[in-house]
This record gives C-alpha cells, structure tokens and sequence, in this order.
C-alpha cells in the first residue's frame, strides 16, 4: 500500500468533513471523532512499523517525477511525531467530553481538533517547504477557532494576540520561501538541499537560515520570541491548552531540526552557534518564568519553554547523540505536556482556582491524583527510570562530545529548576493544611482523571522501555544526521 | 524592474510595520493587510519579471512567465483571506464585548480580566 503514508492526514480530514454535517448530534460528534482517532493511530502504527522495516516510506503526488511534484516523506522521526499527536489527540478528545461543555462541543469542537491533527500531521510528513507553509496554515487556522471557542473576555483578548503573532510570522515564512525560491529555484525540500550543497552555501543562505529561525522560533517559541505564549496559552480551556501545549510548539521545534540537519548544513559555524545561544536563553527565560509564578498553568506553560530550549540545544550539536537525545526528548516532552496539562486540569477542577496559594491538602481526599501528579512530575524532571532522563542524558553527553561544557551544564541545572517549580505545585496543593474542594461527582472525577492517569502511564513506559525504543530513535537520529538517505528516498538514486 | 519592486515592497512593509505597531485595532489588521500585499508581491519579484508571456500554452510561444509563484501566490492569497476574514469578525466580537479597541486597554493578568 504506496498510500500509507498519507492515512494519518487523509483520515483526521475526511472525519472532520463529515462532523460539519451534524454538529448538534453530541453523541454522534464524541464517538465519530474518538473513532477516527483510534484508526489515525492504528494506521499510524503500521506506518511505523513500514517505516521500520523498509526504511524511509516517500511518495509524490499524482505520480509527478520528485522535484516537480509534492512530496510526502515519513522518515522514522516524522513517524514517530505523527504518533505521538495521535496519541495525545486522543486522550485530549476524551478529557473533553466531560470537561469542555456542551455549547462549545456543539459548534464544531470536534471537528476543529481533527483539522488541526490534519495540519500537524501534514506538517510533520511533508517533504515540501510551501507545502508545509500551508499545513502550517491549516493547523494554526484551527488552534484560532479553539483558542476563541467560548468567546470568554479573555479568551477574545488573548486570541487577537496570537492571531497577530501568527500573521506577522505566516508572512515572514512567505517572505523567506521567496527568497529561497529565487536563490534554489526549487520548493522541494530534498531537492533544496542538493542545490544548497551544490553552490556551496554562500552567503544569502545563512541569512535565509536565520530567517528561518526566527520564522520558526515564533511557532516554536524560543528566546526572543516566545513573548506571546504565555498569556495566549493560559487563555483557552484545559483540553486546548493541553493541546497546543503538547503539540503546537513541536511543530515548530520540529521545522527548525528538519531545516537545520537538511538544509544548512555547510556553513555550521554561523547557524548552529546561534540556535545553541538562543537555546540556552530560551532555557533561561524559561526559567524564570517557571519560579516567578504561583499559578499553575503558568508554571506549566514555562516549562514547554525550557523544554523547547533543551531540545534544540541537542539539535545544535550535530552530533549523533546529541541527535537521537533531542529526538527521545521531544516525543517525551509531547506525552509529559499532555499528561501534566490534565493532571492540572484535574486539580483545577477539583480546587476551582488556579492560584497556588489557594490550594492546599489534597493528598487527603484525592491520594491517587497526588501521587500520578508525583510521577509525572519526576518525569518531567528526569528521575532515571522515567521519560524524561534518557533524553536529557543523551543531550548532555552529546554536548559534552562536541565540546560545549556550559551549555551542557546549563541542560543539567535547568532539570533542578524544573523539578523545583513542579515541586511547588505538588507541596502547596497536596501538602499543608485542607482548603475548601468542589465536591466533584465521582463519576465526573474518574472520566478526567482517567485520561490524564493513563497518560502518564504512557510515559512511565516509555521511560522504562526506552532500551526496547533505541532502535527507532537512532533510526530517527540517524537520518538528522546523514541527510544523504533521506535525498536517496525521495529523488531515487540522486 | 526588480530594484523598483524592491523599494515599493520595502516600502509596503516599512507601512505594515508601523500600522502594526499602532494603538488602534483596526490599524493593525490594515497594516496584516499590506503585509501580505508586500509577502505576495515579494514572490512575483523572487521568482524573476522575465518571461513575455502568461502561462497558459499557446502555439508558437516559447517565452513565459514563470508558473510555480503565480500558483504560490494563488495559495497564499486564499489563506491570508481566509485569516484576514477571521481576523475582522474576531475584531467585531471583541470591540462588542470589550467595548474598545485601543490594544494599550487589552491588558489584563490572572488577577483582573
């Protein structure tokens, strides 16, 4: 099945289409959606397996020879990325049903998460850089549909806040294909780069690829750029957060890793000098933010900055453990912000307040929200049997590798932060003395709290198995690394 | 030709850029407007102004217009509609329910929406 690979975009969007149709019918809504789902990932799943076995999976649409066709590449990491979205889409869809409320389930809810799947997926398989431009598109249409769904005061005021931002970086991304096209001549993202190495990077192409990095840098949130995060994310209700916190900036990080192993890959001295300076700011300014806050998404959201900036400071090493560091450390970072995300929703629920201050003492009434929240936090953090440490400890020994001592311990101290500001949030709401709950049904209590638990469960695995998950790691590293297959798949024997 | 263009899409930008950074709502979804006017008209230019004809295959012709940034052009121009619509109704829903629409009054923390 030459297809297979474009099943994890087609399914989410043929679905969404046909939730348009009755957006009243919330019966229908929850378990349509939640089905196309479960087939998104089993499909998913196959891919990767295909991927596994017969290396890179590429296709050009309407049977177009490479460079003048769209090209569609799922390569181990876009795989295992699109595998993941699906993932947390679905948890995320199942926390909503008894969290989001039947007025905003009833305007295309639904069907706005699926088109959004659509975009991430697309972005992440495409081997086209205008067509990424336009899965961007898709995707960042629909986190402005959820982001405002509600229409809450301060949801219709943080909403113009990032539609502004994504328009500003949406014309910088037009502006900056335009400049590549006329230096390259080419859209697609292989072909790109032959032609880059072709003429030996001069110049122009440096300035393109810091035009990139601030392109991305603004989906992806990093150092400068990351000021409208923030207060857009604390905005939305809890699934949404959980939603763009788990899977939007990724999409970002994951351009800027596909651009800088694929394209500029020459002239390193320049480019990835930069991106491990802004990499280290991002972590710095993550953490401040981190322990300047006593409420608990905030804190949270922070650390989606901190952990932006630790993965592509393992991308800016160009080492192979550096590399495959990054790679663990994203799909970790993608299950842990989707699991920590409900779990605060949960205690959000339960406390009716976000400010830390306000809690306290739940360990008495809620002993196994207390010690779900304990485990993700450590793995957050990356305690060794749990997700986050393999990542981290590969990071760090790839910067050590290629000889940046302070960035790596910088990676090392940022991890003390992060496990102190999640900490907090443990010792002030589960700790200390009893306050006031809303008495949740219990019913109502199992259906938000099963997701999130599950989710975490997820990545305990992932954390204990990552011995079993080496293999399709250092498959993903390895085409960052050597460019060189992934042009073989997608040009032939170029 | 190109150096024209050039200066008339910088100067499109300089525009953008300072309606942007302007107070009232509205100026700034008129300053997206020229941005994308500048991103639209920077890819025609990118792409090269040669070419005598359009691109539409005709007997006897041999010398077109480069086809692939009018289409990139196409796309780009429908998603940015598509936006810029968003991007009004949301104004309209906002200017009802926050009753203004000078940025500097959309401020609020976690403490005071």
């Amino acid at each position: 099945m030459i297809n297979l690979l474009l099943f994890p975009i087609l399914l989410p969007f043929f679905f969404a289409m046909i939730l348009l149709l009755f957006p009243k019918k919330l019966f229908l809504q929850r378990t349509i959606s939640i089905v196309a789902l479960a087939l998104t990932a089993v499909f998913t799943i196959i891919l990767m397996l295909k991927v596994k076995s017969d290396g890179i999976q590429a296709i050009t649409l309407g049977s177009w020879p490479a460079p003048f066709g769209i090209s569609m590449v799922s390569d181990m990491l876009s795989v295992l990325l699109v595998l993941s979205s699906t993932i947390i889409a679905i948890f995320v869809v199942w926390y909503s049903f008894s969290s989001i409320g039947k007025e905003r389930e009833s305007f295309f809810y639904y069907p706005g998460i699926l088109f959004m799947l659509t975009g991430v997926n697309g972005a992440f398989t495409t081997g086209d850089i205008f067509n990424m431009f336009v899965f961007f598109e898709v995707l960042l249409m629909s986190s402005y549909l959820l982001i405002v769904l509600g229409g809450e005061k301060v949801q219709l005021r943080e909403s113009i806040k990032y539609i502004l931002v994504n328009v500003i970086s949406s014309a910088l991304f037009v502006i900056t294909v335009a400049y590549l096209y006329s230096v390259v001549g080419t859209l697609n993202m292989a072909d790109i780069s032959v032609k880059i190495a072709q003429i030996d990077q001069p110049g122009i192409i440096t300035v393109i690829a810091v035009l990139f990095l601030v392109v991305f840098g603004l989906k992806g949130a990093i150092f400068p750029l990351f000021f409208w995060l923030p207060s857009s994310y604390a905005a939305p209700p809890i699934p949404v957060l959980a939603l763009f916190g788990a899977l939007l900036t990724k999409v970002g990080v994951y351009a800027i890793m596909r651009t800088y192993t694929l394209f500029f890959t020459l002239d390193q001295g320049f480019t990835h000098e930069l991106l491990m300076v802004l990499s280290i700011l991002t972590i710095v300014a993550g953490c401040i933010g981190a322990l300047a806050y006593f409420d608990v998404k905030k804190i949270i959201i922070y650390n989606i900055i901190i952990a932006v900036g630790v993965i592509l400071f393992g991308a800016s090493q160009m080492t192979e453990t550096a590399l495959m560091g990054s790679v663990f450390y994203l799909i970790h970072d993608i299950l842990i912000k989707g699991a920590l995300f409900l779990l605060i929703g949960v205690i959000i629920a339960i406390t009716g307040t976000s400010n830390l201050r306000k809690m306290g003492g739940l360990i008495k009434t809620y002993p196994m929200l207390g010690w779900t929240y304990l485990i993700a936090a450590f793995g957050l953090a990356g305690i060794p049997p749990l997700s986050g440490f393999v990542g981290k400890l590969l990071i760090v020994q790839g910067g050590f590798e290629a000889g940046n001592l302070w960035g790596s311990i910088f990676i090392l101290a940022s991890s003390l932060v992060v496990l102190l500001s999640v900490m907090r949030i443990f010792i002030y709401a589960f700790w200390g003395e009893p306050v006031q709950v809303i008495k949740l049904d219990s019913i109502q209590y199992r259906n938000l709290f099963t997701p999130a638990a599950i989710l975490v469960g997820f990545s305990v695995i992932y954390g204990v198995g990552s011995e079993w998950l080496v293999p399709y790691m250092s498959d993903a590293a390895e085409v960052l690394y050597n460019p060189s297959t992934y042009i073989k798949a997608v040009l032939g024997g170029a | 030709m190109e150096i024209v263009m050039c200066f008339v899409i910088g100067f499109l930008f300089m525009a953008a850029v300072y309606l942007m950074l302007s107070k009232s709502l509205l100026r700034i979804i008129i300053g997206t407007g020229l941005l994308s006017h500048g991103a639209h008209l920077l890819i025609l230019t990118m792409g090269g102004l040669g070419g005598s004809s359009p691109p539409v295959v005709a007997p006897g012709v041999t010398d077109y217009a480069d086809p692939l940034p009018q289409a990139l052009i196409l796309t780009a121009i429908v998603i940015s509609f598509g936006v810029t619509a968003f991007f009004l109704v949301l104004a309209y829903r906002s200017y009802q329910e926050l009753e203004t629409d000078n940025m500097n009054l959309m401020r609020g923390t976690e403490d005071h929406d």
